[in-house]
Protein backbone atom coordinates (compact mmCIF):
# COMPACT_ATOMS: atom_id res chain seq x y z
CA UNK A 1 0.00 0.00 0.00
CA UNK A 2 1.01 3.43 -0.31
CA UNK A 3 -1.13 5.64 1.65
CA UNK A 4 -0.38 9.48 2.38
CA UNK A 5 -3.37 11.18 4.72
CA UNK A 6 -3.66 14.60 6.39
CA UNK A 7 -3.17 14.22 10.00
CA UNK A 8 -4.03 17.88 10.93
CA UNK A 9 -7.03 19.25 9.37
CA UNK A 10 -6.40 21.27 6.25
CA UNK A 11 -9.55 22.44 4.48
CA UNK A 12 -8.30 25.94 2.96
CA UNK A 13 -11.23 27.43 0.58
CA UNK A 14 -10.66 26.48 -3.25
CA UNK A 15 -7.85 23.98 -2.55
CA UNK A 16 -9.20 21.32 -0.76
CA UNK A 17 -10.20 18.36 -1.24
CA UNK A 18 -9.10 18.96 -4.63
CA UNK A 19 -8.39 22.67 -6.04
CA UNK A 20 -11.16 24.73 -7.93
CA UNK A 21 -9.66 28.32 -7.57
CA UNK A 22 -11.27 28.73 -11.51
CA UNK A 23 -14.85 28.16 -12.30
CA UNK A 24 -17.50 29.57 -14.79
CA UNK A 25 -16.05 32.79 -14.85
CA UNK A 26 -12.93 32.23 -16.20
CA UNK A 27 -14.48 29.08 -18.83
CA UNK A 28 -16.59 32.21 -20.24
CA UNK A 29 -14.06 34.34 -20.60
CA UNK A 30 -12.01 31.68 -22.50
CA UNK A 31 -14.82 31.04 -24.51
CA UNK A 32 -15.54 34.86 -24.99
CA UNK A 33 -11.36 36.01 -25.52
CA UNK A 34 -11.48 33.14 -28.45
CA UNK A 35 -14.69 34.03 -29.83
CA UNK A 36 -13.69 37.71 -30.07
CA UNK A 37 -10.68 36.77 -31.75
CA UNK A 38 -12.04 34.88 -34.47
CA UNK A 39 -14.51 37.55 -35.38
CA UNK A 40 -11.52 40.21 -35.14
CA UNK A 41 -10.03 37.84 -37.58
CA UNK A 42 -12.54 37.41 -39.82
CA UNK A 43 -13.52 40.94 -39.98
CA UNK A 44 -9.97 41.90 -41.21
CA UNK A 45 -9.92 39.06 -43.51
CA UNK A 46 -13.11 39.58 -45.40
CA UNK A 47 -11.43 43.31 -45.52
CA UNK A 48 -8.69 42.34 -46.67
CA UNK A 49 -9.88 40.15 -49.37
CA UNK A 50 -12.44 42.57 -50.32
CA UNK A 51 -15.22 40.23 -50.11
CA UNK A 52 -18.31 43.03 -48.79
CA UNK A 53 -20.26 41.05 -51.94
CA UNK A 54 -20.26 37.53 -50.70
CA UNK A 55 -20.08 38.43 -47.11
CA UNK A 56 -21.62 41.47 -45.98
CA UNK A 57 -22.30 41.26 -42.58
CA UNK A 58 -18.58 39.79 -42.25
CA UNK A 59 -17.06 42.60 -43.90
CA UNK A 60 -19.17 45.51 -42.74
CA UNK A 61 -20.81 44.70 -39.49
CA UNK A 62 -19.10 41.76 -37.38
CA UNK A 63 -16.71 43.76 -36.13
CA UNK A 64 -18.74 45.73 -33.62
CA UNK A 65 -19.49 42.66 -32.09
CA UNK A 66 -15.99 42.32 -30.80
CA UNK A 67 -15.81 44.76 -28.25
CA UNK A 68 -19.00 43.80 -27.02
CA UNK A 69 -18.11 40.43 -26.70
CA UNK A 70 -15.15 41.26 -25.08
CA UNK A 71 -15.91 43.31 -22.56
CA UNK A 72 -18.58 40.69 -21.47
CA UNK A 73 -15.83 38.57 -20.99
CA UNK A 74 -13.93 40.96 -19.10
CA UNK A 75 -16.59 41.23 -17.06
CA UNK A 76 -16.45 37.63 -15.71
CA UNK A 77 -12.89 37.94 -15.59
CA UNK A 78 -12.83 40.31 -13.20
CA UNK A 79 -15.89 38.84 -11.13
CA UNK A 80 -13.52 35.65 -10.77
CA UNK A 81 -10.96 38.26 -9.03
CA UNK A 82 -10.76 37.79 -5.19
CA UNK A 83 -8.92 40.92 -4.64
CA UNK A 84 -10.72 43.07 -7.18
CA UNK A 85 -9.48 46.85 -5.49
CA UNK A 86 -6.34 45.93 -7.00
CA UNK A 87 -6.88 44.98 -10.36
CA UNK A 88 -5.14 48.19 -11.84
CA UNK A 89 -2.13 46.04 -10.45
CA UNK A 90 -2.10 44.42 -13.59
CA UNK A 91 -0.80 47.53 -15.36
CA UNK A 92 1.87 48.81 -12.77
CA UNK A 93 3.59 46.28 -13.89
CA UNK A 94 4.57 43.54 -16.84
CA UNK A 95 6.52 40.31 -16.46
CA UNK A 96 7.74 38.96 -19.53
CA UNK A 97 7.60 35.61 -18.05
CA UNK A 98 4.07 35.69 -16.89
CA UNK A 99 1.34 34.74 -19.90
CA UNK A 100 -1.24 36.40 -17.21
CA UNK A 101 0.49 39.39 -17.74
CA UNK A 102 0.91 39.76 -21.78
CA UNK A 103 -2.55 38.38 -21.79
CA UNK A 104 -3.84 41.80 -19.42
CA UNK A 105 -1.33 44.15 -21.67
CA UNK A 106 -3.20 42.29 -24.88
CA UNK A 107 -6.23 42.78 -23.50
CA UNK A 108 -5.60 46.79 -23.03
CA UNK A 109 -4.30 46.89 -26.64
CA UNK A 110 -7.38 45.04 -28.23
CA UNK A 111 -9.50 47.91 -27.58
CA UNK A 112 -8.64 50.23 -29.62
CA UNK A 113 -7.46 48.38 -32.60
CA UNK A 114 -10.56 46.95 -32.05
CA UNK A 115 -12.83 50.20 -31.90
CA UNK A 116 -10.60 51.48 -35.37
CA UNK A 117 -12.10 47.92 -37.06
CA UNK A 118 -15.53 49.25 -36.07
CA UNK A 119 -15.07 52.80 -37.24
CA UNK A 120 -13.39 51.84 -40.45
CA UNK A 121 -16.62 49.83 -41.79
CA UNK A 122 -19.35 52.08 -39.74
CA UNK A 123 -20.86 53.67 -42.90
CA UNK A 124 -20.93 50.76 -44.96
CA UNK A 125 -22.33 48.67 -42.38
CA UNK A 126 -24.79 50.89 -39.68
CA UNK A 127 -25.52 53.87 -42.14
CA UNK A 128 -28.68 54.71 -39.80
CA UNK A 129 -26.02 55.08 -36.56
CA UNK A 130 -23.63 57.36 -38.53
CA UNK A 131 -25.55 60.47 -38.30
CA UNK A 132 -25.87 60.51 -34.66
CA UNK A 133 -21.90 59.92 -34.63
CA UNK A 134 -21.53 62.43 -37.08
CA UNK A 135 -22.97 64.80 -34.39
CA UNK A 136 -19.68 65.05 -32.74
CA UNK A 137 -17.35 67.54 -34.39
CA UNK A 138 -14.70 65.71 -35.23
CA UNK A 139 -16.42 62.09 -35.40
CA UNK A 140 -16.65 62.78 -39.21
CA UNK A 141 -12.96 63.24 -39.74
CA UNK A 142 -12.54 60.37 -37.63
CA UNK A 143 -14.50 57.94 -40.02
CA UNK A 144 -12.80 58.88 -42.87
CA UNK A 145 -9.26 58.78 -41.65
CA UNK A 146 -10.14 54.57 -40.58
CA UNK A 147 -11.93 53.94 -44.02
CA UNK A 148 -9.07 55.55 -45.83
CA UNK A 149 -6.79 53.40 -43.31
CA UNK A 150 -8.78 50.20 -43.33
CA UNK A 151 -6.60 47.86 -44.65
CA UNK A 152 -3.85 48.84 -42.29
CA UNK A 153 -6.24 48.65 -39.84
CA UNK A 154 -7.30 45.27 -40.80
CA UNK A 155 -3.61 44.34 -41.02
CA UNK A 156 -2.99 45.20 -37.45
CA UNK A 157 -6.27 43.65 -35.91
CA UNK A 158 -4.70 40.15 -37.07
CA UNK A 159 -1.72 40.21 -34.91
CA UNK A 160 -3.45 40.74 -32.52
CA UNK A 161 -6.66 39.25 -32.34
CA UNK A 162 -4.32 36.27 -32.91
CA UNK A 163 -2.23 37.25 -29.58
CA UNK A 164 -5.74 37.21 -27.77
CA UNK A 165 -6.50 34.37 -29.34
CA UNK A 166 -3.40 32.25 -28.44
CA UNK A 167 -2.64 33.22 -25.17
CA UNK A 168 -5.25 31.92 -22.99
CA UNK A 169 -3.81 27.97 -24.09
CA UNK A 170 -0.22 29.08 -23.54
CA UNK A 171 -1.65 30.75 -19.95
CA UNK A 172 -2.58 27.19 -18.99
CA UNK A 173 0.18 25.42 -20.59
CA UNK A 174 2.67 26.94 -18.75
CA UNK A 175 1.16 25.35 -15.44
CA UNK A 176 3.97 22.65 -15.17
CA UNK A 177 2.42 21.82 -11.74
CA UNK A 178 -1.08 20.62 -13.22
CA UNK A 179 0.11 17.94 -15.66
CA UNK A 180 -3.36 18.13 -17.66
CA UNK A 181 -2.53 21.70 -18.84
CA UNK A 182 1.33 21.28 -19.42
CA UNK A 183 0.82 20.93 -23.15
CA UNK A 184 2.07 23.03 -25.94
CA UNK A 185 -0.94 21.75 -27.95
CA UNK A 186 -3.69 24.02 -26.20
CA UNK A 187 -2.68 27.50 -27.56
CA UNK A 188 -3.42 26.68 -31.11
CA UNK A 189 -6.54 24.30 -29.63
CA UNK A 190 -7.79 27.27 -28.29
CA UNK A 191 -6.59 29.54 -31.21
CA UNK A 192 -8.93 27.37 -33.42
CA UNK A 193 -11.55 26.79 -31.30
CA UNK A 194 -12.11 30.53 -31.12
CA UNK A 195 -12.25 31.17 -35.08
CA UNK A 196 -14.48 27.95 -35.73
CA UNK A 197 -17.04 29.46 -32.70
CA UNK A 198 -16.54 33.00 -34.71
CA UNK A 199 -17.22 31.17 -37.90
CA UNK A 200 -20.29 29.45 -36.41
CA UNK A 201 -21.30 32.91 -35.33
CA UNK A 202 -21.33 34.26 -38.46
CA UNK A 203 -23.02 31.41 -40.05
CA UNK A 204 -25.82 31.83 -37.45
CA UNK A 205 -26.10 35.39 -37.45
CA UNK A 206 -25.73 36.15 -41.41
CA UNK A 207 -28.81 37.06 -44.26
CA UNK A 208 -26.94 36.10 -47.47
CA UNK A 209 -26.99 32.26 -48.28
CA UNK A 210 -23.43 33.23 -49.97
CA UNK A 211 -21.93 33.97 -46.77
CA UNK A 212 -23.46 31.50 -44.66
CA UNK A 213 -21.95 29.18 -47.56
CA UNK A 214 -18.53 30.69 -47.35
CA UNK A 215 -18.59 29.99 -43.67
CA UNK A 216 -20.41 26.50 -43.28
CA UNK A 217 -17.59 25.90 -45.10
CA UNK A 218 -14.87 27.44 -43.51
CA UNK A 219 -15.99 25.97 -40.12
CA UNK A 220 -15.21 22.62 -41.64
CA UNK A 221 -11.93 23.13 -42.32
CA UNK A 222 -11.65 24.26 -39.00
CA UNK A 223 -13.70 21.87 -36.92
CA UNK A 224 -11.02 19.41 -39.10
CA UNK A 225 -8.38 21.11 -37.40
CA UNK A 226 -9.77 20.86 -33.99
CA UNK A 227 -10.12 17.12 -34.06
CA UNK A 228 -7.03 16.70 -34.68
CA UNK A 229 -5.71 18.80 -32.60
CA UNK A 230 -7.89 17.33 -29.86
CA UNK A 231 -6.45 13.88 -30.99
CA UNK A 232 -2.76 15.07 -30.43
CA UNK A 233 -3.69 16.72 -27.03
CA UNK A 234 -4.89 13.40 -25.98
CA UNK A 235 -1.85 11.49 -27.34
CA UNK A 236 0.39 13.30 -25.96
CA UNK A 237 -1.57 12.84 -22.42
CA UNK A 238 -1.35 9.37 -23.22
CA UNK A 239 2.46 9.42 -23.72
CA UNK A 240 3.40 11.63 -21.33
CA UNK A 241 4.42 11.69 -17.33
CA UNK A 242 3.11 9.43 -14.74
CA UNK A 243 0.77 12.53 -13.70
CA UNK A 244 -0.63 13.10 -17.00
CA UNK A 245 -1.42 9.46 -17.32
CA UNK A 246 -3.16 9.45 -14.01
CA UNK A 247 -5.53 12.64 -15.36
CA UNK A 248 -6.10 11.37 -18.52
CA UNK A 249 -8.05 8.21 -17.03
CA UNK A 250 -10.50 11.14 -16.06
CA UNK A 251 -11.57 11.67 -19.46
CA UNK A 252 -10.99 7.67 -20.41
CA UNK A 253 -13.60 6.27 -18.29
CA UNK A 254 -13.49 8.49 -15.15
CA UNK A 255 -15.67 11.67 -14.18
CA UNK A 256 -15.36 13.92 -16.87
CA UNK A 257 -15.68 11.71 -19.96
CA UNK A 258 -19.09 12.15 -20.95
CA UNK A 259 -18.67 15.48 -20.72
CA UNK A 260 -15.03 15.63 -22.92
CA UNK A 261 -16.30 12.75 -25.52
CA UNK A 262 -19.57 13.30 -25.87
CA UNK A 263 -20.73 17.20 -25.07
CA UNK A 264 -17.30 18.71 -26.19
CA UNK A 265 -16.64 15.97 -28.84
CA UNK A 266 -19.55 14.76 -29.76
CA UNK A 267 -22.09 17.61 -29.59
CA UNK A 268 -20.09 20.18 -29.97
CA UNK A 269 -17.80 19.10 -32.73
CA UNK A 270 -18.62 15.74 -34.62
CA UNK A 271 -22.57 16.14 -35.29
CA UNK A 272 -21.99 19.98 -35.98
CA UNK A 273 -19.61 18.77 -38.92
CA UNK A 274 -22.00 16.32 -40.13
CA UNK A 275 -24.92 18.74 -40.33
CA UNK A 276 -22.32 21.43 -42.40
CA UNK A 277 -21.64 18.38 -44.45
CA UNK A 278 -24.35 17.72 -45.22
CA UNK A 279 -25.55 21.58 -45.77
CA UNK A 280 -23.18 22.02 -48.29
CA UNK A 281 -24.06 19.32 -50.12
CA UNK A 282 -27.83 20.80 -50.33
CA UNK A 283 -29.66 18.71 -47.02
CA UNK A 284 -30.85 19.52 -43.99
CA UNK A 285 -31.25 23.30 -45.11
CA UNK A 286 -34.09 23.60 -42.14
CA UNK A 287 -31.90 22.32 -39.74
CA UNK A 288 -28.95 25.32 -40.49
CA UNK A 289 -29.23 26.69 -37.57
CA UNK A 290 -28.28 23.56 -35.15
CA UNK A 291 -24.94 23.18 -36.18
CA UNK A 292 -23.58 26.80 -35.27
CA UNK A 293 -25.38 26.76 -32.17
CA UNK A 294 -23.61 23.11 -31.46
CA UNK A 295 -20.74 24.53 -32.48
CA UNK A 296 -20.70 27.84 -30.20
CA UNK A 297 -21.54 25.48 -27.23
CA UNK A 298 -18.86 23.22 -27.54
CA UNK A 299 -16.57 26.18 -27.84
CA UNK A 300 -17.75 26.85 -24.23
CA UNK A 301 -17.57 23.25 -23.49
CA UNK A 302 -14.14 22.38 -24.08
CA UNK A 303 -13.16 25.62 -21.84
CA UNK A 304 -14.75 24.42 -19.18
CA UNK A 305 -13.80 20.86 -19.08
CA UNK A 306 -10.27 22.08 -19.77
CA UNK A 307 -10.24 24.11 -16.46
CA UNK A 308 -12.34 21.15 -14.28
CA UNK A 309 -9.69 18.21 -15.09
CA UNK A 310 -6.57 20.59 -15.47
CA UNK A 311 -7.72 21.91 -11.90
CA UNK A 312 -8.18 18.33 -10.33
CA UNK A 313 -4.72 17.16 -12.22
CA UNK A 314 -1.74 17.81 -9.57
CA UNK A 315 1.56 15.82 -7.77
CA UNK A 316 0.10 15.60 -4.72
CA UNK A 317 -2.70 14.24 -4.02
CA UNK A 318 -3.59 13.59 -0.22
CA UNK A 319 -6.45 11.91 1.44
CA UNK A 320 -8.35 13.51 4.34
CA UNK A 321 -10.72 12.42 7.00
CA UNK A 322 -11.36 15.97 8.08
CA UNK A 323 -15.07 16.83 7.87
CA UNK A 324 -15.30 20.17 8.38
CA UNK A 325 -19.45 19.78 8.71
CA UNK A 326 -19.20 17.43 11.76
CA UNK A 327 -17.99 20.73 13.14
CA UNK A 328 -21.29 21.65 13.51
CA UNK A 329 -22.83 18.92 15.51
CA UNK A 330 -20.63 20.12 18.75
CA UNK A 331 -23.08 21.95 20.84
CA UNK A 332 -22.56 25.89 20.55
CA UNK A 333 -22.57 27.38 23.88
CA UNK A 334 -23.34 31.22 23.77
CA UNK B 1 20.61 33.88 -3.58
CA UNK B 2 20.81 33.50 0.11
CA UNK B 3 19.14 29.59 0.03
CA UNK B 4 17.21 29.25 3.57
CA UNK B 5 16.23 25.58 4.23
CA UNK B 6 14.02 23.62 6.70
CA UNK B 7 15.36 20.20 7.15
CA UNK B 8 12.55 18.48 8.96
CA UNK B 9 13.35 14.70 10.54
CA UNK B 10 11.03 12.27 9.92
CA UNK B 11 12.43 9.64 12.00
CA UNK B 12 11.47 11.88 15.40
CA UNK B 13 8.80 13.67 14.17
CA UNK B 14 5.91 12.49 15.98
CA UNK B 15 2.27 14.42 14.03
CA UNK B 16 1.80 16.32 16.77
CA UNK B 17 1.09 18.93 14.99
CA UNK B 18 2.19 21.66 17.38
CA UNK B 19 4.29 23.14 14.36
CA UNK B 20 0.29 23.97 12.66
CA UNK B 21 -0.69 25.43 16.04
CA UNK B 22 2.41 27.64 16.36
CA UNK B 23 1.86 29.15 13.02
CA UNK B 24 -1.94 29.70 13.27
CA UNK B 25 -1.03 31.62 16.97
CA UNK B 26 2.16 33.56 15.18
CA UNK B 27 0.78 34.05 12.08
CA UNK B 28 -2.73 34.81 12.70
CA UNK B 29 -4.01 32.60 10.18
CA UNK B 30 -7.87 32.88 10.43
CA UNK B 31 -10.17 29.51 11.35
CA UNK B 32 -10.43 27.66 8.44
CA UNK B 33 -7.16 28.57 6.92
CA UNK B 34 -3.69 26.44 7.11
CA UNK B 35 -0.21 27.47 6.48
CA UNK B 36 1.30 24.26 7.03
CA UNK B 37 0.20 20.89 7.62
CA UNK B 38 1.25 17.27 8.79
CA UNK B 39 0.69 14.02 6.52
CA UNK B 40 1.24 10.57 7.76
CA UNK B 41 2.48 8.17 4.55
CA UNK B 42 2.04 4.42 5.00
CA UNK B 43 4.43 2.35 2.02
CA UNK B 44 4.47 -1.26 1.86
CA UNK B 45 2.73 -4.39 2.69
CA UNK B 46 1.52 -5.59 6.03
CA UNK B 47 2.68 -6.36 8.34
CA UNK B 48 6.05 -4.84 6.57
CA UNK B 49 5.00 -1.48 7.01
CA UNK B 50 6.88 2.20 7.22
CA UNK B 51 5.15 5.21 8.42
CA UNK B 52 6.85 8.67 8.51
CA UNK B 53 5.20 12.07 9.51
CA UNK B 54 5.76 15.10 7.30
CA UNK B 55 5.17 18.70 8.25
CA UNK B 56 4.62 20.56 5.26
CA UNK B 57 4.15 23.68 3.92
CA UNK B 58 5.56 25.93 0.93
CA UNK B 59 8.85 24.80 -0.29
CA UNK B 60 10.56 28.35 -0.93
CA UNK B 61 11.27 26.73 -3.99
CA UNK B 62 14.94 28.60 -5.59
CA UNK B 63 12.59 27.89 -9.18
CA UNK B 64 9.63 29.50 -8.01
CA UNK B 65 6.64 28.84 -10.39
CA UNK B 66 4.36 31.07 -8.59
CA UNK B 67 6.82 33.84 -8.53
CA UNK B 68 7.55 33.32 -11.96
CA UNK B 69 3.97 33.48 -13.57
CA UNK B 70 2.48 36.00 -11.18
CA UNK B 71 1.04 38.40 -13.58
CA UNK B 72 1.93 41.52 -11.23
CA UNK B 73 4.98 40.80 -9.34
CA UNK B 74 2.62 40.33 -6.07
CA UNK B 75 4.91 36.65 -5.48
CA UNK B 76 8.75 37.84 -4.87
CA UNK B 77 11.75 36.29 -3.88
CA UNK B 78 12.46 38.14 -0.51
CA UNK B 79 15.82 40.20 -0.59
CA UNK B 80 17.73 38.42 -2.57
CA UNK B 81 16.70 35.04 -0.83
CA UNK B 82 14.84 32.08 -1.77
CA UNK B 83 12.18 33.17 0.92
CA UNK B 84 8.69 33.34 -1.16
CA UNK B 85 6.67 36.15 0.13
CA UNK B 86 3.35 37.65 -1.80
CA UNK B 87 2.81 41.24 -1.54
CA UNK B 88 -1.20 41.97 -0.94
CA UNK B 89 -0.69 45.25 -2.51
CA UNK B 90 0.36 43.72 -5.63
CA UNK B 91 -1.85 41.06 -5.51
CA UNK B 92 -5.12 40.69 -7.78
CA UNK B 93 -6.37 37.63 -6.19
CA UNK B 94 -6.08 35.95 -9.84
CA UNK B 95 -5.17 32.95 -8.37
CA UNK B 96 -2.82 32.45 -11.09
CA UNK B 97 -0.13 31.06 -8.53
CA UNK B 98 -2.18 28.97 -6.42
CA UNK B 99 -2.66 26.82 -9.87
CA UNK B 100 1.27 27.33 -10.04
CA UNK B 101 2.16 25.43 -6.59
CA UNK B 102 3.18 21.91 -7.39
CA UNK B 103 2.50 21.47 -3.75
CA UNK B 104 -1.24 23.10 -3.26
CA UNK B 105 0.30 25.43 -0.34
CA UNK B 106 -1.28 28.76 -0.98
CA UNK B 107 -4.70 29.86 -0.54
CA UNK B 108 -6.86 32.62 -0.56
CA UNK B 109 -6.84 35.13 2.47
CA UNK B 110 -10.49 35.32 3.69
CA UNK B 111 -12.01 38.06 3.76
CA UNK B 112 -9.22 40.06 2.24
CA UNK B 113 -9.06 38.54 -1.07
CA UNK B 114 -5.26 38.37 -1.70
CA UNK B 115 -3.08 35.11 -1.31
CA UNK B 116 -1.53 33.93 1.88
CA UNK B 117 0.62 30.86 2.36
CA UNK B 118 4.15 30.51 4.56
CA UNK B 119 6.54 33.01 4.77
CA UNK B 120 9.40 31.29 6.83
CA UNK B 121 8.43 33.53 9.24
CA UNK B 122 10.60 36.08 7.28
CA UNK B 123 9.56 38.41 10.51
CA UNK B 124 11.43 36.21 12.50
CA UNK B 125 14.36 35.33 10.37
CA UNK B 126 15.08 38.77 10.03
CA UNK B 127 15.55 39.70 13.86
CA UNK B 128 17.89 35.79 13.91
CA UNK B 129 14.82 33.45 15.15
CA UNK B 130 13.50 30.49 13.50
CA UNK B 131 10.29 30.34 12.31
CA UNK B 132 7.50 29.86 14.78
CA UNK B 133 7.18 25.89 14.37
CA UNK B 134 10.74 25.23 14.12
CA UNK B 135 10.38 26.68 17.92
CA UNK B 136 7.95 25.31 18.95
CA UNK B 137 8.86 21.70 18.01
CA UNK B 138 9.05 19.60 20.83
CA UNK B 139 10.59 16.77 19.84
CA UNK B 140 13.65 19.14 18.07
CA UNK B 141 13.09 17.51 14.29
CA UNK B 142 12.37 20.75 12.90
CA UNK B 143 15.84 22.49 11.84
CA UNK B 144 16.20 25.82 9.86
CA UNK B 145 19.13 27.51 8.42
CA UNK B 146 21.51 29.27 5.52
CA UNK B 147 22.27 26.23 2.98
CA UNK B 148 25.09 29.19 2.11
CA UNK B 149 26.87 28.69 5.53
CA UNK B 150 28.83 25.49 5.25
CA UNK B 151 28.73 25.10 9.05
CA UNK B 152 25.09 25.14 9.71
CA UNK B 153 22.84 22.97 11.45
CA UNK B 154 21.00 22.10 7.97
CA UNK B 155 24.19 21.58 5.88
CA UNK B 156 25.51 19.44 8.47
CA UNK B 157 22.82 17.01 8.53
CA UNK B 158 22.25 17.43 4.81
CA UNK B 159 25.82 16.21 4.83
CA UNK B 160 25.46 13.35 6.71
CA UNK B 161 21.73 11.71 6.11
CA UNK B 162 19.79 10.63 3.84
CA UNK B 163 17.19 13.14 2.75
CA UNK B 164 14.86 13.78 0.18
CA UNK B 165 12.56 17.13 -0.77
CA UNK B 166 8.96 16.47 -2.13
CA UNK B 167 8.63 15.89 -6.24
CA UNK B 168 11.79 17.20 -7.35
CA UNK B 169 10.76 16.34 -10.40
CA UNK B 170 8.82 19.54 -11.00
CA UNK B 171 12.02 21.47 -11.57
CA UNK B 172 10.75 23.98 -8.71
CA UNK B 173 14.41 23.32 -6.38
CA UNK B 174 12.47 23.20 -3.43
CA UNK B 175 14.12 23.91 0.30
CA UNK B 176 12.15 21.53 2.50
CA UNK B 177 14.23 18.66 2.99
CA UNK B 178 12.99 15.24 4.90
CA UNK B 179 15.41 13.63 6.81
CA UNK B 180 14.59 9.71 6.03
Amino acid sequence: MSEELFVTARSNALIDPSLHIWTWEVAMYLFLGGLTAGIMIFAALMTLRDKHHVAPFAATRLAVLAPIVLSLGMTTLFLDLEHKLFVFRFYTSFRVLSPMSWGAWILLIIYPVSILQVLSTLRAGFPKVVPFVERVAIASRVLDWCEANKRQIAMTAIPFAAALGIYTGILLSAFNARPFWNSGVLAPLFMISGMSTAAALVALVAQEHSERALFTKIDVILIIGELALVALFIINLATGSKQQLEVLDSVTGGPYTLVFWVLFVGIGLVIPLLLELLEIRGFGRRLAMVAPVLVLLGGYVLRQVMLDVGQESNWTNYSTQYNSELLQRLPHSD
Amino acid sequence: MTRFAMVIDTKTCIGCGDCVVACKTENKVPDGLNRDWIVEATNGTYPHLTTEFRSERCNHCSNATCVTLCPTGASHHWKDTNIVLVDPDMCTGCKACIAACPYDARFVMHPDGYVDKCTFCHHRVEEGLDPACVSSCPTHCMHFGSLDDPHSKVNHLLKTRTHKVLNPETGNYPNVYYLT
